[in-house]
């Protein structure tokens, strides 16, 4: 069945009650009051506000600190340096969400200990009565910097006479050096492979770095109570995440550490490491009363984790009827200042969109002098899409035949052996393919030019995991027939409706008949971050399981009142009934109310760690202009397919693919850090680091594509990152369309593109 | 017996075969037949009773949740793949 939600389209198979439904967000009527308590608003008794120093240079030697002008200041109450850190032990690891990764990596880029490795790291903190004075106080601090050449991108850092930024980082096959990891996928034999094509296509691509981009700055409140436990409120996608990095970075149990995640305002994979917060314990510690740390913007840009610059290498080759026969890559990405980049889900999502028989794929995690990245939604699939999509479209062009056929006729389906090992299962590719193919835009000419410019289009396509991880929901029944329902997940893009409305439809109430709370550490189980877009999919199924738990105890409440066997007694659409006898019958309101008299509250829990994770396909149309007289392109028309498996409240699905969409539009034309040659930082602000505002773009377009995952209860796949995948490769693929070059860097900006063009032989 | 993928990068451990046929009836017992046969794999791929953190191992095309605890039948695939993050 086919319903529309004009201009977005919702192609779906199966209905229920409340689960595909549009209900108002449960947290709708704070956020436009401004009542919604973010970070920055949290404001308690005795606060005492930080400032941290950050390193001036992108790589030196710390020789020495000199802290005394700063701590004699007026007004200042405690100084922090590396010195006051605590020796990770060996072994220790933390995952902030791309992977885990050694604790003393982590310590040492919240704050330095014996070298800094980007502009912006932080080498100490200091807590004063107001921010002015701790401003003050931070620029008194006199460090003695043994300044050493800095290494900026990965093929410049895997170069031999590359300069070293980890003295003890080593691997057995490139010893002592900057690349922290290589590994290798590999399937059927490659130079059989191209050896059988007609047409062979062979690129070099790069990306830029670039930030995440999130509106709400860094921000945290430390209190070191004089119970020696440790509150700490903050804007973090990772509660317990942070809890947990926390307790190893100081060196004591995880149940002396709560955290309270406060309104988040955007993360997309950039709030889960640890930066500042250490530093705001301990100056707590020191002072024992609460300390208060906002980033600035500047702060953001040099000082947390971007997703990673990289080079790509791409080799593809196709038979003349069309089949893709052979496909290389090679994968160098920048870690930033410590190992771990998303190189390795850029290596198994390089191909895994096709069906190829003759795949290699090499990834190298290489360490350079920039801010360690961070995840950011699909972390490291579109920079390597940038290249493989371009070069897919490439190959369609010299066989003759149209782009989304030949996406088609390679693409992975149920069965498919993926370069990386395993074989899809159920998946929604050609589905997605199919809908893109027979949607208006991509049926109706050209988006005629606005500005008398050259137009062309183009199409991606991209497959992402997504993830499962652990979640745990608890919900109690009110006398008046609502719930509460508790859970540990923050909630960045409507993730509270999508929970609760998984928890209404099993309890056959309104989703407005749920009331979900995020809740601190203490006060819910276990749950991951909310990322890898897994929560509506992992902590919806804990609410699914927590609804359940409580449809059982009332269904055995209502035996009990009735005086039957639990066995003769049903539930369905918020009715209990007896199976055997029709008189027998009440509303899940009317026994709310009566259960403190009938056996007290019931309470309901649900913790998952759910294997059943289903992958994702999206794919897009644009219409571009260029310029061709200043090479800027604008967007004309824009339209975003994807599969969801079931979208449980289409809005805000579509929500995720419009704000991906407008992301990728950003990556791929505008934004990119400036390094100077010294590795500083040139456009630290919003004004200089251009994002894209409502007046550069169109309407974005959607369609929901719903192939069941068979893995979820109500076929659930994760629906948050996937869409950020294709519009850099689709703007570009659109670009050469309309001026016939093909751009082998991002961001495509004016000068690029220009250039492009100017240089077409 | 299971069909156990072997990483390229691992295939020196294992005279270049890619694919090995391995009894066992858990992924740590895979892994301890494994180490038997070909030594120095079960420090490639586990860090005390636990895979390594940047590992996941995926059998019948499903990352298991429970690491090396999964469960292996007659027949089934086990690949070693690289942990994955998200955004």
């Amino acid at each position: 069945m086919t319903t529309t939600y004009e201009p977005n389209k919702v192609l779906s198979n199966e209905e229920f009650k409340v689960v595909g439904t549009r209900p108002i967000r449960p947290d709708g009527a704070d956020k436009v009051t401004g009542r919604a308590q973010y970070g920055a608003d949290y404001n308690p008794a005795d606060l005492l506000y930080a400032k941290v120093l950050r390193s001036p240079h992108a790589h030196a030697r710390i020789k020495s600190i000199n802290v005394s002008k700063a701590e004699s200041l007026k007004g200042v109450l405690a100084v922090v340096t590396g010195a006051d850190t605590i020796a990770p032990k060996k072994g220790e690891s933390a995952d902030f969400g791309l992977g885990p990764q050694p604790m003393k990596y982590l310590r040492d880029n919240a704050i330095a200990t014996d070298k800094v490795l980007y502009q912006g790291h932080a080498v100490a903190a200091v807590a004063a009565q107001d921010v002015h004075t701790a401003e003050e106080a931070v620029n008194l601090i006199e460090v003695e910097y043994e300044v050493l050449e800095p290494v900026l991108t990965a093929p410049e850092a895997m170069a031999k006479t590359a300069p070293i930024l980890h003295p003890d980082l080593t691997t057995d096959e490139f010893g002592n050096s900057n690349v922290a990891d290589h590994f290798q996928h590999k399937m059927g034999d490659i130079d059989k492979g191209f050896a059988e094509a007609d047409v062979i296509v062979e690129r070099e691509f790069d990306t830029a770095t670039v930030h995440q981009g999130y509106i709400e700055p860094c921000n945290v409140t430390a209190l070191w109570n004089d119970d020696d436990r440790i509150h700490v409120w903050l804007s973090t996608q990772g509660p317990f995440q942070y809890r947990d990095a926390l307790a190893l970075a100081l060196d004591i149990p995880q149940s002396r550490v709560k955290v309270t995640p406060m309104e988040i305002g955007g993360g997309f994979g950039g709030k889960f490491p640890l930066y500042h917060e250490l530093a705001a314990v301990l100056l707590s510690r020191k002072t024992r009363r609460p300390v208060k740390i906002v980033m600035t913007r500047a702060e953001v840009f040099g000082g947390t984790g971007p997703t990673s610059g990289s080079n790509v290498k791409v080799k593809m080759g196709a038979t003349k009827d069309g089949r893709i026969v052979a496909a290389k890559t090679e994968l160098r990405f920048e870690a930033g200042a410590y190992p771990g980049s998303p190189v390795g889900a850029a290596g198994m999502t390089s191909f895994a969109a096709y069906d190829i028989p003759n795949v290699i794929v090499d990834g190298y995690d290489v360490v350079v002098n920039k801010p360690k990245a961070g995840a950011y939604r699909a972390p490291g699939a579109p920079n390597a899409a940038f290249g493989i999509e371009q070069v897919i479209d490439e190959l369609s062009k010299e066989i003759g035949v149209d782009p989304v056929e030949f996406r088609l006729q390679n693409c992975a389906k149920e069965g498919t052996r993926r370069a990386d090992g395993p074989i899809h299962p159920k998946v929604g590719g050609i589905e997605t393919l199919e809908a893109l193919r027979d949607h208006d835009h991509y049926q109706s000419p050209l988006t005629p030019a606005k500005n008398g410019g050259k137009v062309g289009r183009g199409v991606a396509f991209g497959f992402w995991f997504n993830a499962g991880l652990q979640s745990t929901a608890t919900i109690s029944v009110n006398g008046d027939g609502t719930v509460n329902l508790v859970e540990g997940s923050p909630d960045i893009g409507g993730s509270r409706a999508s929970i609760s409305m998984q928890a209404a439809e099993v309890l056959g109430i309104s989703a407005d008949e749920v009331k979900p709370k995020v809740a601190d550490t203490d006060s819910i189980g276990f749950s991951f971050g909310t990322g890898g877009s897994r929560t509506t999919f992992a902590t919806g199924w804990a609410a699914y399981e927590a609804a359940n738990d409580v449809k059982s105890q009332l269904i055995e409440r209502a035996a009990t009142i009735w005086g039957v066997d639990p066995n003769s007694v049903e539930m369905e659409e918020g009715v209990l009934r007896s199976k055997t006898d029709t008189e027998l019958s009440m509303t899940f309101k009317e026994l709310s109310a009566q259960l403190n008299d009938t056996g007290g509250p019931i309470i309901g829990r649900g913790s998952v760690n759910p294997a059943g994770v289903g992958g994702a396909f999206a794919a897009n149309i644009v219409d571009t202009e260029i310029d061709p007289e200043t090479g800027k392109v604008d967007i004309l028309r824009f339209t975003m397919v994807q599969d969801a498996g079931k979208a449980i409240h289409p809005s805000y699905v579509e929500g995720q693919m419009q704000g991906a969409s407008v992301q990728g539009i950003g990556w791929a034309l505008n934004e990119e850090y400036y390094y100077s040659e010294k590795g500083t930082i040139d456009n630290s602000s919003f004004l200089d680091y251009r994002m894209p505002t409502s007046l550069d773009l169109p309407m974005i377009d959607t369609v929901i594509v719903e192939v069941a995952n068979p893995g979820h209860p109500y076929g659930v796949r994760g629906v948050g990152e996937v869409s950020l995948i294709t519009p850099q490769a689709g703007i570009a693929n659109a670009i050469t369309d309309a001026v016939g070059v093909r751009l082998e860097s991002m961001p495509m900006k004016p000068s690029v593109v220009l250039d492009a063009i100017n240089n077409q032989g | 017996m299971a069909k156990v993928f072997i990483p390229s990068l691992m295939q020196e451990l294992t005279d270049g075969q890619t694919q090995l046929d391995i009894q066992g009836s858990t992924v740590r017992e895979i892994i301890k037949e494994l180490e038997q046969s070909y030594p120095g794999v079960k420090d490639r791929l586990m860090d005390g009773f636990k895979l390594k953190g940047n590992i996941n191992v995926a059998v019948d095309g499903e990352v298991s949740p429970i690491g090396v605890l999964a469960k292996v039948q007659e027949n089934s695939e086990v690949h070693f793949l690289p942990a994955l993050g998200g955004g």
